[in-house]
């Protein structure tokens, strides 16, 4: 395989997952929901994904069981924030918590086993072309999906709407209220969409990007999405730009010290966090693009008064 | 008030119980550095902790603590296990140096355990595996098994244990062929299979055929077998997870000590020691030698054999270090101490070593 | 049915002192059934987990040993998220303030006198704040989220503390292992008694008083809070939303970090790579679990430190792993922040919406 494209493959694959679950929780957090549990989401979808996948033997009904597991680790906290209204960065901490215990217990069974690969697609013909062909037409199908997501979230936030709706319950919930919207149901509905999406996130990394399970599999990949959104500054085309961002100077790290230029290794991983707060505050200076679209009532519970 | 007595009745009869039973039982304990789910490091001592169940299940009682943090809080969970009379401890990590020799001072009467460390007491013993014995082999197989004669490394930390395995396979595979080149990547983590993937791919892509890891996960060899290069196990025999690409795996092996040292607290035999041992000691063990050619294989075994009868030492001179200062003499064997701390690379090793 | 919440007039002083009670009821029901799912006598593993580390001086000791950190950090978390500043990076601010600290011992090795200490935590104190300077100063310079620079600066953190051991502040006895040279007697934090209790858990107390003080007697808390409730009333009374950025997270960051150094020359005694189990992480639950009250962070430290405590002794009595320790734990979380609605809100159940209900609503 040509070097330049076995890069851009990895980059591909080592963003994905990022932009799976970042996708998710950028419309949770367009709702005005702060949920910090992805970590636990991704890491249930992990395990039960693969759980599934093994004793099936199908990798399509492991992404599935990622998405419920994802979607049911997200009930829990849309439960505890919407209806009893509890504090969102505690109950999103300690939701990460109970998932990466659970996800232990579910898994201890299932360490030590190969799982089983999510083969990528390969369409015909197209994926022959040179170079470009396996780029872009020999992937699996949940690379193709976050691309798909992100174009299908970007039109229905801004051209739908569902999307003006969810919107406006994240930028001033008291007058989608008095405007007759359902804000709690809003939410419910933003909150398990981003549990699924985490969960086939979780999902990815446990069938397609390394099929196996191990305990804490996910390594902190949850809190990089949930950065990368507030990077992309809450726009999905530059959620998918940040993370393809982030993959290329995480991948590009590893390629230069294979290179053996004795740079200390410490300083090549810490570059992706580095360009991530670089970026942030170049797009920050433009101060009417990042207020236009910040969620004003991020992180706010809502209770209609009655 | 009455509800609450009985509550206490029975928290007390229940303790009664399991303390009644367990009195004349040698108590035995672990501190994981990692989960028991690993699959790597910790997995192991697991296991080798459940050999001390299957063998002296009868006379002992073993129980772990997994996850310890090497910080601040290694020092209360060895002393917890302590407290709650284990006789012997084993301290599965290098960072629990300092905390088991702590411990120790205040409970001179237990033993301690404390595995790849240096520093020992009365009653705390040091025992690590010579696990570059294993090094030297995949090294071999790997010049005899490349076609670009490029060798992929993924280390965890540029610490002694690792530096001296990348040393010894270099050194192995340059036995076979003088110019191999070694490609390394340090991912600063031992656990990360995401991020061990993706250094596989990397260098996969940069033209290494082989790919040998000094981390923790199966990731970088199934990254091997689907990219139909060929891979090294480390720590287990991870042949399930690449049927066609493992050449062999480096098994850490603790059942064999384990048992052994549980063996001398009963009989009342332990003393405090420092154990090194290698493949002849059954501490590190060779899984199958497969996928390779009968003439590679026959040459492997012959390697092994020269190893355990003690006739070759992977550090034996002539042996030249990275800036061409000569490190070990024809025929003389760098010493244990040396080993212990290297922090420098072989001839024909062109990264540099992060200071 | 359904649930409908109704906001109290006032705080339920009642419910105030119930729901922690009623919360710790829940998990111990819940806890129960799972231990006897898991063929555990469930009586037994909640005395392990709740009552067993209480019992023995050791114990309460290492009690202490854990939370003085929590407690540290959290308090400063505290302020800073009532002031809806949402510093998230505690853990990095508490490993620059180890390093920092650090730099006494290491370089001045033979430097001894009772100045030594002192001088080692004002270092580790300045080390956490000058960290938590930077997302202060990115946030009020060009407006960047200080949730995302603060946890971006943890990892980097963490990497420069990391290339610090295992390069040039590696002891050079050490066979060249990651980590700095041991500090002797007089760097180290004074015990109280012959434990491993030292006076961290001092400085905790006296930062929860401090900040109890804060906030409730100074125009400074008054001003934190008028800004965390609605910035726009805070700009009418002419307080700075700039200089509450910056002395909240420089408070917070201060403390993590002296709660950094506080680890370092306490019960680790040396640097390492690994200096900290996430305390900085914690400490943000410890801070929502306190309500954002310097005294109610005390108390939350010291219950989430018995439960970790409790959970490391039922591994060995009870022979269950690390996981159900930590399900147990969130468990507990979810039931302490759903009881403590009840505080603030009235519960109704509701019978099913009559149509005339529903538009009649």
């Amino acid at each position: 395989m040509d070097g330049t494209q076995a890069i851009i493959l990895t980059i591909i694959t080592a963003s994905t997952p990022l932009l799976l679950a970042a996708i998710g929780e950028l419309v949770v957090e367009r709702s005005g929901v702060l949920n910090l549990g992805v970590e636990g989401m991704m890491v249930m979808g992990a395990v039960c994904g693969f759980a599934t996948a093994y004793t099936t033997g199908s990798p399509t009904l492991g992404i599935f069981a990622g998405i419920m597991a994802g979607i049911g680790m997200a009930f829990i906290f849309a439960f505890m924030t919407q209806t009893l209204v509890s504090n969102q960065v505690a109950t999103g901490l300690a939701l990460t918590l109970l998932g990466l215990g659970l996800s232990g217990l579910i898994g201890e069974s299932f360490v030590g086993l190969p799982g089983v690969k999510l083969v990528p697609v390969s369409i015909p013909l197209l994926s022959d072309i040179p170079f470009i062909g396996r780029i872009l037409f020999g992937q699996d199908i949940l690379v193709y999906a976050s691309i798909a997501l992100v174009i299908a979230t970007t039109y229905v936030l801004f051209k739908t709407r569902v999307g003006l709706i969810i919107r406006a319950v994240g930028d001033n919930h008291h007058s989608a209220h008095s405007l007759g919207y359902n804000v709690i149901m809003v939410r419910y509905a933003c909150i398990l969409f981003g549990g699924a999406c985490a969960g086939l996130s979780g999902a990815y990394l446990s069938l397609a990007y390394t099929p196996q399970w191990i305990e804490n599999m996910t390594a902190g990949r949850g809190w990089i999405a949930l950065a990368l959104v507030v990077f992309a500054t809450w726009l999905p085309k530059r959620l998918a730009i940040g993370a393809y961002l982030f993959g290329t100077v995480w991948i590009m790290g590893l390629y230069v010290q294979a290179q053996g230029l004795g740079i200390p290794s410490q300083f090549l991983s810490s570059l992706p966090y580095l360009v991530t707060i670089i970026a942030l505050v170049i797009i920050s200076g433009n101060k009417t693009l990042t207020r236009v679209n910040t969620p004003a009532c991020i992180g706010q519970s809502f209770v209609p008064d009655r | 008030m009455k509800k609450w007595l009985g509550f206490a009745a029975a928290v007390a009869m229940s303790f009664a119980i399991t303390s009644a039973s367990a009195a004349d039982k040698l108590k035995v304990g672990f501190i994981y550095v990692g989960p028991i789910g690993d699959h790597g490091w910790s997995y192991q001592h697991e296991q080798g902790r459940l050999a001390i169940d299957a063998a002296l299940g009868d006379q002992v009682e073993t129980s772990y603590i997994e996850k310890v943090d090497e910080g601040p809080d290694a020092e209360r969970a060895i002393e917890r296990l302590a407290r709650q009379g284990a006789n012997l401890i084993f301290t599965t990590s290098f960072g629990f140096m300092e905390p088991t020799l702590k411990v120790a001072k205040r409970f001179p009467d237990v033993k301690f355990e404390h595995a790849t460390g240096y520093k020992r007491a009365d009653n705390v013993s040091t025992y690590s595996s010579r696990f570059y014995e294993g090094r030297y082999i995949i090294g071999q197989i790997a010049a005899r098994m490349s076609k670009s004669g490029v060798a992929g490394y993924i280390g965890s930390f540029p610490i002694p244990e690792v530096v001296r395995g990348i040393n010894s396979f270099m050194l192995g595979a340059q036995s076979v062929n003088p110019d191999f080149k070694l490609k390394i990547v340090w991912v600063n983590s031992w656990f990360d299979p995401g991020k061990e993937a993706d250094a596989a791919k990397v260098l996969i892509g940069q033209g290494a055929d082989i790919i040998t890891q000094h981390t923790d996960s199966t990731a970088p060899l199934q990254i091997a077998g689907e990219n139909g290069v060929y891979g090294f196990g480390q720590a287990s025999d991870m042949i399930a997870f690449a049927p066609n690409s493992q050449l062999t795996a480096i098994v850490d092996d603790w059942s064999s000590y384990y048992v052994n040292r549980t063996k001398a607290a009963l009989d009342g035999t332990w003393e405090s020691t420092d154990t090194w041992g290698g493949i002849n000691d059954k501490m590190v063990g060779m899984a199958p030698f497969t996928n390779m050619p009968d003439d590679v294989k026959a040459e492997a075994g012959k390697t092994t054999a020269k190893i355990i009868s003690g006739r070759f030492h992977p550090f034996q001179g002539p042996i030249f270090k990275q800036d061409g200062t000569e490190a070990a003499k024809e025929g003389e064997i760098i010493s244990d101490g040396e080993l212990l701390g290297m922090n420098w690379y072989v001839k024909g090793i062109d990264d540099q070593l992060p200071q | 049915m359904r649930l409908i919440l109704e906001k109290r007039s006032e705080h339920s002083e009642f419910m105030t002192l119930m729901s922690p009670l009623l919360a710790i009821f829940l998990t111990v029901v819940t806890g129960a059934i799972i231990f006897a799912l898991q063929g555990l006598n469930p009586l037994e593993a909640l005395y392990v987990y709740f009552i067993e580390p209480v019992t023995s001086m050791w114990s309460i000791e290492e009690v202490l040993v854990k939370a003085a950190p929590l407690i540290l950090i959290g308090a400063g978390l505290s302020i800073c998220y009532m002031a809806n500043v949402w510093n998230i990076g505690a853990e990095g601010q508490l490993t620059m303030g180890a390093a920092f600290g650090s730099i006494v011992p290491i370089f001045f090795t033979s430097w001894q006198s009772p100045l030594t200490l002192v001088a080692m935590l004002v270092c580790g104190a300045i080390g956490g704040a000058a960290f938590a300077a930077i997302p202060a100063f990115l946030k009020n310079r060009f407006n960047a989220n200080e949730i995302l620079t603060s946890l971006m600066l943890v990892y980097i953190a963490q990497l420069i503390l990391d290339w610090l051991v295992r390069g040039p502040w590696r002891d050079p006895k050490g066979y060249n292992f990651p980590q700095s040279i041991p500090f002797e007697g007089w760097q180290l934090l004074p015990t109280l008694g012959d434990g491993r209790v030292h006076i961290g858990i001092i400085l905790a107390i006296v930062a929860v008083i401090i900040l109890s003080i804060l906030m409730s007697r100074t125009l400074k808390g008054f001003e934190i809070m008028v800004i965390g409730n609605s910035p726009r009333a805070g700009r009418f009374s002419g307080f700075s939303r700039k200089k509450t950025v910056w002395f909240c997270l420089l408070l917070s960051g201060g403390l993590a970090g002296l709660a950094g150094i506080g680890e370092v020359a306490g019960p680790s005694g040396q640097l390492q790579p690994s200096i900290s189990p996430g305390y900085g992480f914690t400490a943000i639950i410890v801070a929502f679990l306190g309500r954002l009250n310097p005294i109610g962070v005390f108390f939350a430290g010291i219950m989430l430190a018995i439960t970790y405590i409790g959970g490391e002794g039922a591994q060995v009595v009870l022979g269950v792993s690390d996981k159900t320790a930590q399900v147990f734990q969130g468990i507990l979380l979810f039931f302490i922040l759903a009881c403590d609605t009840l505080i603030l809100y009235r519960i109704k159940l509701l019978g099913p919406v009559t149509p005339q209900q529903a538009a009649a609503e």
